[in-house]
């Protein structure tokens, strides 16, 4: 045995390579290499079948793979084979008499999807990853290529939401953008109010107005992620008129006028550990808007912060 | 004064790229909503909070650059999110305050 790393049972069935087009290009620009899991628990093969047992135990586990002392790949134990021997009653023996020989490996350098056909076509749980000189240097199981495409998943999204085309809009034209705002969800705030600060960028929009609206835009997303159960942020642009609309779910502000009032915040320290909930938000919206409106009951709160551009005399805000 | 000069002063060092601008102030505070009130563009902020929604603050305010004091750690995801916002990031392990005079020193000298 020499490093551990615990494999769980896939799930097959999840995988199939009749998804999407989208789905089959991202599994087809993957290698094998970049999901498989090279921290492989191995057995020798004067290791009896009980050892063998063992391990798939203390792991949790369901196949083990049977390499010689240089590492070559000569085997593989899966818990069928456990469970016969037990049956039979050789479960003392070696395991190079009753490991599977034929093995159907892949080579590291596959195409991801190759793979995949290999798990429909042979329904495996799992295959043997070896290099040239058939010396295993890792296990694909369906949990790991899961992981991978998740993980993979993430960053296309990320991709793809950047790629949402932002035209430079002329001020005759109305623009309207709703992004959503995840309850408890630290990391990602200020992720909508970045977007809308660089949409009034590009409008050419004077930088001390796109501070004023992006700051409007980062307290409202803020407070939303902390205080609600979730909801939207939206610009909407038309003319000389901008307005940044906040919604949310619930529960609502049980005193606008105590929550208006600068200092008096219902943040708990987890909020406040990031440094927020000193109760400057609501106060710093109103501060920046040239128009502010708030509505809340146990069913949401609405906030709509205005903004006249080419206003000039609130320029100084 | 330059982002780059920041890196001269000593106990600070640089935690990523640096986007060479002019900075003509500085802010120190750790309390984000005062931040967003209070720190002026082409600034300097000083800060212990060493998290992505610092990176996202600075951008809505026009901060150029962040300094991270007393040798906190900063996250992997605190890092890219400056690199994606071209806002220069800093590690001091000095408090805020001499931080602070530190960077007071450089923009008087400019």
């Amino acid at each position: 045995m020499k490093k551990t790393r615990i494999h769980h049972n896939t799930e097959e069935s999840l995988i199939n390579s009749n998804g999407s087009l989208v789905i089959r290009e991202m599994v087809a620009r993957l290698k094998v290499r970049e999901a498989m899991n090279s921290l492989v628990l191995t057995g020798k093969s004067s290791a009896t079948l009980r050892e063998v047992q063992n391990i798939m135990r203390e792991n949790k586990i369901s196949g083990v793979p049977v390499c010689d002392d240089d590492g070559v790949l000569i085997g593989m134990i899966t818990v069928d084979d456990i469970i016969k021997a037990l049956d039979a009653g050789y479960i003392n023996e070696s395991v190079e008499k009753y490991m599977s020989k034929e093995l159907i490996t892949l080579d590291a350098n596959y195409p991801l999807s190759l793979a995949l056909s290999y798990f429909e076509k042979y329904h495996f749980r799992r295959f043997p990853i070896v290099d040239s000189e058939k010396k295993l240097i890792g296990i694909l199981s369906g949990r790991d290529v899961l992981s991978k495409m998740l993980e993979l998943f993430n960053h296309e999204i990320g991709i793809l939401e950047n790629l949402i085309p932002e035209e430079k809009v002329k001020h005759t034209e109305f623009y309207y953008k709703k992004y959503s705002v995840v309850a408890k969800d630290m990391d990602n705030a200020g992720h909508a109010s970045s977007a809308i600060k660089s949409y009034c960028e590009k409008c050419g929009i004077s930088r001390k107005l796109c501070r004023r609206i992006g700051v409007a835009a980062f307290e409202l997303e803020i407070n939303i992620a902390v205080h609600s159960d979730g909801g939207s942020l939206a610009v909407s642009h038309k003319g000389n008129e901008l307005q940044i609309i906040s919604q949310d779910v619930g529960p609502g502000i049980e005193s606008i006028e105590l929550a208006m009032q600068e200092g008096y915040s219902t943040a708990n320290d987890w909020v406040r550990s990031y440094g927020f909930g000193a109760g400057m938000g609501l106060p710093n919206i109103k501060r920046v808007s040239d128009d502010f409106d708030i509505k809340s009951d146990s069913k949401g709160t609405n906030i709509v912060a205005t903004f006249f551009i080419d206003g000039g005399e609130n320029e100084n805000k | 004064m330059k982002t780059s000069d920041i890196s001269k002063i000593e106990g600070v060092t640089e935690a990523g790229k640096i986007f060479d601008v002019e900075i003509t102030s500085a802010y120190t505070s750790d309390l984000l909503s005062d931040v967003l009130a209070n720190a002026k563009d082409e600034s300097v902020l000083i800060t212990i909070q060493a998290h992505k929604n610092t990176v996202a603050v600075a951008g809505i305010v026009g901060a150029e650059a962040i300094i991270i004091c007393n040798l906190k750690e900063i996250p992997a995801d605190m890092k890219d999110a400056a690199q994606e916002s071209k806002i220069s990031l800093f590690v001091s392990d000095k408090n805020q305050f001499e931080t602070g005079v530190e960077v007071w020193k450089l923009l008087q000298n400019s």
